[in-house]
C-alpha cells in the first residue's frame, strides 16, 4: 500500500518536472504561431531559427564566451587549487577557502551589480570583454571546488618519490600531478562551461548594449510574448545539454573505471 | 628559486581573489554611501528604514522566499526519500538533475505558454468544470514556477543526507519496536537535517534575489530584493540606493547562512 503511494508520488513528480520541457519542444513542431493548440507536424520554425543571422551570431557569441571563458577559468582555478593545497598554515587554507566560495553562495544579482561597478570605474567599456571576464569571475571557484578532492586524494609519498627520483618542479608538475588530477581539471571545466551558459543574471548587468547572450536575448524576447522560435531554440539546446551530460557523465565513468581497475592492478 | 615558482602559480588566482571577490564587495559597500550626485552620505540607508514602500517590500521579499522554501522542502524530502528507496537510484538522481542543465529562462518561457490564457492550464480548468482564470502575473504563477526551479537544490542535498545515514540507526529503531513514523520522527529526520538546512541555504538566497521571474511571470507584482536591485541599477541609475539594497541583501544572505548552520552543501548551486 505504502509502496504505491510512493511511486504514484514520484510519478506526479517527475511529470511535473518534465511536463514544462516537453510542452515547449512539442510547440516547436507545430504549425501554429502560439503554445495554445498543436496544428500539425511543421520543421518550419526550426528553418527560422537556422536562417534568423541575427540569432546564429548570438548562439555563435554565447559558445566562444562559454568556451573561452571555461578554459581559462580551469587554468586559472588549477593554479589556485594548487597553491591552496600547498599553503602549510591552516588558518591561511580555512580563509583562502572561505575567500573562494564568496562568489559560490552570493546571488547572481549581488555579483552583477558589483561587477557593473568595478568595471565602471576602471573605466571599462561594457561588452564582449567584461562579460567574458566575469564568467571567468564566477566560474573560478566551481573549478576550485572540483580539482582540490583529487589533491587531497594524492599521497605525498608520490610526490617524494618523484622527487627523490630527480623529477624538477616542472617534470613534478606535469608528468605527476596533472596526469593524477585530470579527472577533477576536465569536471571542473564541464561546469564551469554549463555555468557559462546557464547564467543570466551576472550577464544581464554587464553585458552593456550591443553584446548579447542567448540567455539575454531569450528574456528579452520572452517579454515580447510567445514566438515559436524560441521553441526551436530550446529543442536544439535541449540535445546539446543531453550531449553535454552525457559527456560529463561518461568522463566520470571512464575515470571512475580507470580507477578501479588501477586499484585492482596494485592488489 | 622553489619559492618564487610557487608565487607564480598562485599570482593569477590571487589576482583574481583581490579583484573579483575583494574588491567588489567592498565596492557595493562603498557604494551605498553615495547619493545621485555622488556626494558622501548615510541618506541612502536613512531612506530604507524610514521608508514604509522599502520595508514593506523586503518583509513581502523574505516572506515569498519563505512560503517558496516551504513549498520546495514539503515536495522535495518526500521526493528524495522515496528515490532513496528505488532500485536505479543513480539514474533517476540523474532524472532530477537533468532539468537544471536546462536554461532558467527557457523554463521561464514555457509556463508563459502553460499559464497564457489558452494555454494548457486553463484547457485543463475549463475541463474539469471551472472555467478559464487569470493564471499569468499572480503572485501564486511566481510561486509556482520559483518552485518548479528550485525543487532540483533541495532534493539533491535531502538525498545525500539520506544517502549517508547509517541504516543501522533505522534497523535499531524497528529492533527497538518503533513505528515507521517514530522511526521517520526520532531518528531518519533528525539525522537528515543537515541535508535539508543545506537544502534551505541552497534554495532561500536564490529566491530573495529571483528578478526576471518576477517580470516574466509574476507581471511586476512582487518586487523582490532582487528585482528592487535590478531596477535601481539598469533602470532608474540609482547606484547608490540599488547598493544599498545590496547591502541588505548580504546582511540576509550572512543570517541565513548562520541560521542553517555552517554546512557543507552537498548539492549544486542554482543558477
Amino acid at each position: 500500500m505504502k509502496h504505491k503511494f510512493a511511486n504514484v508520488y514520484l510519478i506526479l513528480v517527475f511529470l511535473i518536472l518534465y511536463a514544462p520541457i516537453i510542452f515547449l519542444i512539442a510547440y516547436s513542431f507545430s504549425q501554429g504561431e502560439t503554445m495554445t493548440n498543436f496544428h500539425g507536424f511543421t520543421w518550419r520554425h526550426y528553418q527560422t531559427l537556422f536562417s534568423d543571422s541575427r540569432m546564429l551570431a548570438i548562439v555563435a557569441n554565447t559558445l566562444l564566451v562559454a568556451l573561452l571563458s571555461a578554459l581559462i577559468a580551469t587554468l586559472i582555478g588549477t593554479l589556485g587549487a594548487l597553491s591552496i593545497t600547498r599553503t602549510t598554515k591552516r588558518v591561511t587554507r580555512e580563509s583562502l577557502l572561505a575567500l573562494n566560495n564568496v562568489l559560490m553562495v552570493s546571488p547572481d544579482v549581488i555579483i552583477g551589480a558589483s561587477f557593473l561597478i568595478f568595471f565602471t570605474m576602471l573605466k571599462i567599456p561594457l561588452g564582449f570583454g567584461t562579460v567574458l571576464m566575469s564568467h571567468i569571475a564566477f566560474e573560478i571557484p566551481i573549478v576550485v571546488l572540483m580539482v582540490l578532492p583529487r589533491l587531497r586524494e594524492m599521497s605525498a609519498s608520490l610526490l617524494d618519490a618523484a622527487q627523490d627520483l630527480g623529477a624538477t618542479t616542472r617534470q613534478l608538475l606535469t608528468q605527476v600531478i596533472i596526469p593524477f588530477i585530470s579527472p577533477g581539471i576536465f569536471a571542473g571545466f564541464f561546469m564551469a562551461l554549463t555555468y557559462s551558459l546557464d547564467d543570466f543574471a551576472v550577464t544581464f548587468f554587464v553585458t552593456g548594449n550591443g553584446f548579447s547572450t542567448l540567455s539575454v536575448e531569450i528574456y528579452s524576447r520572452a517579454r515580447q510574448g510567445i514566438n515559436l522560435e524560441i521553441n526551436a531554440l530550446s529543442g536544439v539546446m535541449f540535445l546539446f545539454s543531453l550531449l553535454l551530460v552525457g559527456g560529463y557523465y561518461w568522463i566520470q565513468q571512464a575515470s571512475h573505471k580507470r580507477r578501479q581497475r588501477k586499484r585492482e592492478v596494485a592488489s | 628559486m622553489t619559492k618564487r615558482r610557487t608565487w607564480t602559480y598562485f599570482l593569477p588566482y590571487g589576482l583574481w581573489l583581490a579583484l573579483f571577490v575583494i574588491a567588489p564587495v567592498a565596492l557595493i559597500v562603498y557604494q551605498s554611501f553615495f547619493d545621485l550626485g555622488h556626494h558622501f552620505t548615510f541618506s541612502n540607508y536613512s531612506t530604507y528604514f524610514q521608508s514604509a514602500t522599502y520595508l514593506k517590500m523586503t518583509a513581502n521579499s523574505v516572506w515569498y522566499a519563505f512560503l517558496i522554501t516551504l513549498f520546495t522542502g514539503l515536495i522535495s524530502y518526500p521526493t528524495a526519500y522515496f528515490i532513496h528507496q528505488l532500485k536505479h537510484r543513480q539514474f533517476w538522481l540523474l532524472l532530477v538533475i537533468l532539468p537544471t542543465w536546462i536554461n532558467i529562462l527557457l523554463k521561464a518561457y514555457a509556463f508563459i505558454g502553460i499559464f497564457s490564457q489558452a494555454g494548457l492550464a486553463n484547457q485543463f480548468l475549463t475541463f474539469i468544470g471551472i472555467g478559464p482564470q487569470q493564471i499569468l502575473f499572480t503572485n501564486a504563477s511566481f510561486i509556482f514556477v520559483a518552485t518548479y526551479i528550485q525543487i532540483p537544490f533541495m532534493i539533491l542535498p535531502i538525498y545525500n543526507a539520506l544517502d549517508d545515514l547509517n541504516p543501522a540507526f533505522v534497523n535499531a529503531s524497528r529492533d527497538l519496536g518503533a513505528s515507521n513514523w517514530q522511526t521517520f520522527r526520532h531518528v531518519i529526520f533528525p539525522l537528515t537535517l543537515p541535508g535539508v538546512k543545506a537544502g534551505v541555504q541552497a534554495v532561500f538566497i536564490p529566491s530573495l534575489s529571483l528578478f526576471m521571474l518576477t517580470r516574466l511571470i509574476g507581471g511586476n507584482k512582487v518586487i523582490t530584493l532582487g528585482t528592487a536591485i535590478e531596477e535601481h541599477f539598469l533602470t532608474t541609475m540609482n547606484w547608490g540606493m540599488g547598493s544599498t539594497i545590496g547591502v541588505v541583501l548580504i546582511i540576509a544572505m550572512i543570517i541565513v547562512m548562520l541560521l542553517t548552520g555552517d554546512q557543507k552543501s552537498k548539492g549544486g548551486t542554482p543558477r
